[in-house]
């Protein structure tokens, strides 16, 4: 029974990418790719990864498709200026593909048996940290220098996208695709939901330590609930060089690097924590880490600054 | 044949597909969506590695898990500079196209 309910899944997923690959209309094959993220992230709860589950929903099918949805729209009008590559070169195309995608495939239903697994470390060691979540356990204990690291490359690509604004913009704001007409159901929408979406997104936080969840899912769901606003033209976007939306960008890396450092002095490592202090000092830094995702990722799908800010 | 082998042959084919779309397709903005449901293939290759690795109570192996989900927020972000990219080359050209470009130069200021 599962396993039949495996086979249409997986069957369905590829015919929706295929379809985000082929159809001519560049909107529907972002529409395709949305249902697709969706449909993945269920795959993600039948492999028992119900985090990874969350986190696709909401960044990979969910924040991802507004971004390509904007810029689908806003690129309509350079749609049909190119021409598509003659038959025999998508036929070789595809044939290149088909072998790279059948040599995975062979690698993929090869894999040694047993696998090599790290759970059962993963699991000793956990109580000590005093988490109950073994995937918050990797992010913020064992590899928390990847996590660390990550968030880096979060505020660095919105550098790079806010470099994008002409010069005398710099510090402007991000014209955020034009809000549709107002008194619509999204106005209502974007006035009933942030404070459900919210709450949702500090609970995903809380609970992260010990069920699924954390500071990247809550994260986006602060991220959605912004742009829901911002959408719908109840509140415009902040303009890029105000202090204090600077400073919320930075003070959960901030934060996490404080802590860090601070386990030189009171565990002996960088990024240990004192025993005993663990649970708390993650909880607090993934507080911190979630106000800062949801406004980095907010401000990624906003784009470069397009108006110069009120003076 | 199991669910998490049904899984990985799903993963390799949109492997496959990303990469044919990112061959064949002439708009960067589809390039670019290609590149993304590669992503997802290679992070569902993860997934699989990671549910065989089960053990000790645990339904998948948390290492991967974690890595995937640091793994999507980078994609995001790098997907989100792109696309900024584009736009901007859009704007400043009027037209897009990866084509070598015919000497003129764009407006850029």
């Amino acid at each position: 029974m599962t396993l039949g309910f495996d086979i249409s899944l997986a069957f369905l997923v590829v015919v929706l990418a295929a379809w985000t690959i082929q159809v001519h209309d560049t909107f529907s094959a972002v529409l395709a790719f949305v249902v697709f993220g969706l449909l993945v992230a269920l795959i993600w709860v039948r492999l028992a990864s119900v985090d990874v589950a969350l986190t696709e929903a909401a960044i990979g099918s969910g924040v991802t498709g507004a971004l390509l949805l904007s810029a689908a729209a806003l690129l309509r009008p350079t749609q049909s200026a190119v021409a598509p590559p003659g038959a025999a070169w998508c036929t070789a195309a595809g044939v290149v593909c088909a072998i790279i995608t059948a040599g995975l495939g062979a690698i993929a239903l090869l894999l040694p048996d047993p696998a090599p697994t790290l759970a059962p470390l993963a699991a000793a060691s956990l109580p000590q940290s005093g988490l109950g979540n073994p995937v918050t356990g990797v992010l913020f204990v064992y590899r928390a220098l990847d996590t660390l690291l990550e968030k880096v490359v979060l505020v660095l690509a919105l550098v790079g996208v806010w470099s994008l604004a002409v010069d005398r913009l710099w510090g402007g704001i991000p014209a955020l695709w034009p809000a549709t007409c107002p008194d619509s159901t999204l106005t209502f929408l974007a006035q009933l939901l942030p404070p459900v979406g919210l709450m949702l997104g500090i609970y995903l936080c809380w609970t992260g330590a010990d069920h699924p969840g954390g500071a990247f899912q809550g994260g986006a769901l602060v991220t959605a609930m912004w742009l829901l606003v911002m959408l719908a033209g109840v509140r415009a976007a902040p303009a890029t060089g105000l202090l204090s939306l600077r400073l919320l960008l930075i003070v959960g890396p901030t934060l996490f690097l404080v802590i860090g450092l601070s386990g030189f002095a009171l565990a002996g490592a960088f990024l240990a924590y004192p025993p005993g202090y663990g649970k708390p000092l993650i909880i607090v830094a993934e507080a911190a880490l979630t106000l800062s995702i949801g406004v980095t990722l907010g401000l990624l799908a906003a784009g470069p600054a397009q108006r110069a800010k009120e003076p | 044949m199991t669910s998490t082998d049904i899984f990985a042959l799903c993963a390799t084919s949109l492997v496959g597909l990303g990469l044919f779309g990112i061959i064949t397709n002439p708009q960067p903005l589809r390039k670019i969506v290609a590149f993304n449901v590669i992503g997802n293939g290679v992070f569902l290759l993860f997934g699989v590695v990671a549910h065989r690795g089960a053990a000790a109570g645990l339904g998948a192996d948390p290492v991967p898990q974690a890595l995937v989900i640091t793994g999507i927020v980078v994609a995001f972000s790098a997907t989100a500079l792109a696309v900024a990219l584009l736009l901007r080359l859009a704007k400043a050209t009027h037209l897009l196209t990866l084509e070598a470009d015919d000497g003129s130069d764009g407006d850029l200021s």
